[in-house]
């Protein structure tokens, strides 16, 4: 059993003639659910989509599940789930998640499994172009959670999701770790902090702190995770001064 | 490449063409009455018999050419094309799965705008029918694989779309219609040699003019399918696994 599911080191991307990534070095350990947390624009998705191996990168090594990012052999093993739902709108639910499936070579029935993981089963037979957008979300999730992914890489799952489903989903991937996946899952809602094994805290491309988060709140002496953000943030600035 | 896979997108692309009614009345309908004008202004003369036919190998190129690039535009722009190639799921795949499906479709238009134009509009064709079927079906496949190899040139749909223009209109100027290729310019007669509709219309008039046309129309469909697969090999190139 490795002990990391993900290592950068010295990542550095490019995007638009801006470093996005300057000279980025994290681990994600295996089983856990780790969130990677920050403000929009500090670098969250070009860090996921360097994973998944989507990104072109400017230096630096990627590893996931101990093989370069990107590598054939992963695209069975690592599920991936853009910011944007990116599923077809003109299918249904049911025709959505069973087309993955088949990319996946997952069992056909298993498309009924991962619908119900994120509770669709209702809707399985609507057109995901008449759904909610949080339904929407959840219909991009089901389709990787199918081909049963060693490695999940979420983008902001839980954005526009109301309370209730939103701690449905976070009960969900700490069911998935708890049988022994790996989950990165970013979110910019610093409150979800609470449900996650470990933070990944990214500031203008730099890892502000990667801790627990009883670790985090005892070393910057705040109660919850958005003040413990905001006094790494004032510390790293009196450093600079 | 994986037979199941490509098959499975094809059905996938065909479900979603199935879900879209007017896509697919328009696909069927607009060469029909395309054709059914140009029957119409050209009545009692024997220029539809001359012109019938290379068009409705134009029409069904054209209309298939936009189709497929705004479809496989709209797989870029909404992220479903990035997230197919993070699976298993091979180029080849992808390009094979889409002509498959446009082929299905392309069969289709074939049939309903031939027997249009031959038992509605009067076509006379020397010719074997089922070869006129066959090199329509060639010519909606042709635009399909150009319209494919197109979108991947193509950052936003204003594009995709002016690309119909840039990439057929000035095959449809030097494929022999409004003047026949010999009589063409010395430097435009070799470019038109090159490009695939020329090579359409070719086997279009054989089939309409002689009855036994068979060798000239399939020298012509050789070079037609030489492109098709050209141009799903060069736009399975144009598909990065990575982006900037």
């Amino acid at each position: 059993m490795m002990n990391n599911v993900i290592e950068v080191e010295g990542l550095t991307v490019e995007r638009g003639g801006r470093t996005v990534l300057p000279d980025l070095s994290v681990v994600v350990p295996a089983g856990q659910v780790v969130g990677l947390l920050g403000p929009s624009g500090s670098g969250k998705s070009t860090l996921i989509r360097a994973v998944v191996g989507v990104q072109v990168v400017a230096g630096g090594t990627v590893r996931v599940l101990g093989e370069p990012a990107g590598s054939p052999d992963l695209r069975h093993r690592v599920g991936y789930v853009t910011q944007d739902p990116s599923v077809y709108d003109d299918l249904s639910v049911r025709a959505n998640v069973r087309y993955f499936a088949a990319m996946l070579d997952a069992p056909r029935s298993s498309a009924d499994d991962a619908i119900a993981a994120v509770d669709l089963t209702d809707h399985a037979d609507a057109l995901v172009g008449r759904l909610s957008g949080g339904q929407r979300s959840r219909v991009s999730l089901a389709a990787a959670l199918v081909g049963d992914p060693e490695l999940l890489v979420l983008d902001e799952p839980t954005v526009g999701l109301d309370p209730v489903l939103r701690r449905d989903l976070w009960g969900l991937f700490n069911r998935l770790a708890a049988q022994g996946r790996s989950l990165l899952v970013s979110s910019h809602v610093m409150d979800e902090a609470a449900r996650c094994d470990r933070l990944l805290l990214l500031r203008e491309g730099r890892v502000l702190a990667d801790a627990t988060l009883p670790d985090l709140l005892e070393r910057t002496g705040t109660t919850d995770a958005e003040g413990a953000f905001l006094a790494l943030i004032d510390r790293a600035e009196e450093a600079a001064r | 490449m994986n037979v199941h896979r490509t098959l499975v997108t094809a059905g996938r692309v065909l479900a979603q063409l199935r879900a879209d009614h007017r896509t697919i009345g328009l696909m069927l309908v607009v060469p029909c009455v395309l054709i059914g004008l140009l029957a119409w202004i050209f009545q009692d003369t024997p220029v539809f018999d001359a012109l019938g036919a290379p068009l409705l190998g134009v029409f069904p190129f054209v209309v298939m050419f936009i189709v497929t690039s705004v479809a496989t535009l709209r797989e870029r722009t909404s992220g479903t094309l990035e997230r197919l190639l993070t699976t298993p799921m091979g180029k080849g795949d992808f390009m094979l799965g889409y002509a498959i499906a446009f082929g299905v479709m392309a069969v289709l238009q074939a049939l309903v705008a031939t027997a249009f134009a031959v038992w509605v509009c009067g076509l006379d064709v020397a010719g074997p029918l089922w070869q006129l079927v066959a090199v329509a079906v060639l010519d909606a496949l042709l635009g399909s694989a150009l319209g494919l190899l197109a979108s991947g040139f193509a950052r936003t749909e204003f594009q995709a779309v002016q690309f119909m223009p840039a990439f057929v209109l000035p095959q449809f100027l030097l494929c022999g219609l409004l003047v026949a290729r010999d009589r063409l310019p010395d430097v435009l007669h070799p470019v038109s040699d090159v490009l695939p509709l020329s090579y359409a219309v070719d086997a279009m008039k054989a089939v309409t003019t002689s009855t036994a046309p068979g060798s000239d129309v399939l020298g012509d469909a050789v070079v037609i399918l030489v492109w098709v697969v050209a141009s799903l090999v060069l736009g399975s190139l144009t598909l990065r696994r990575r982006t900037p």
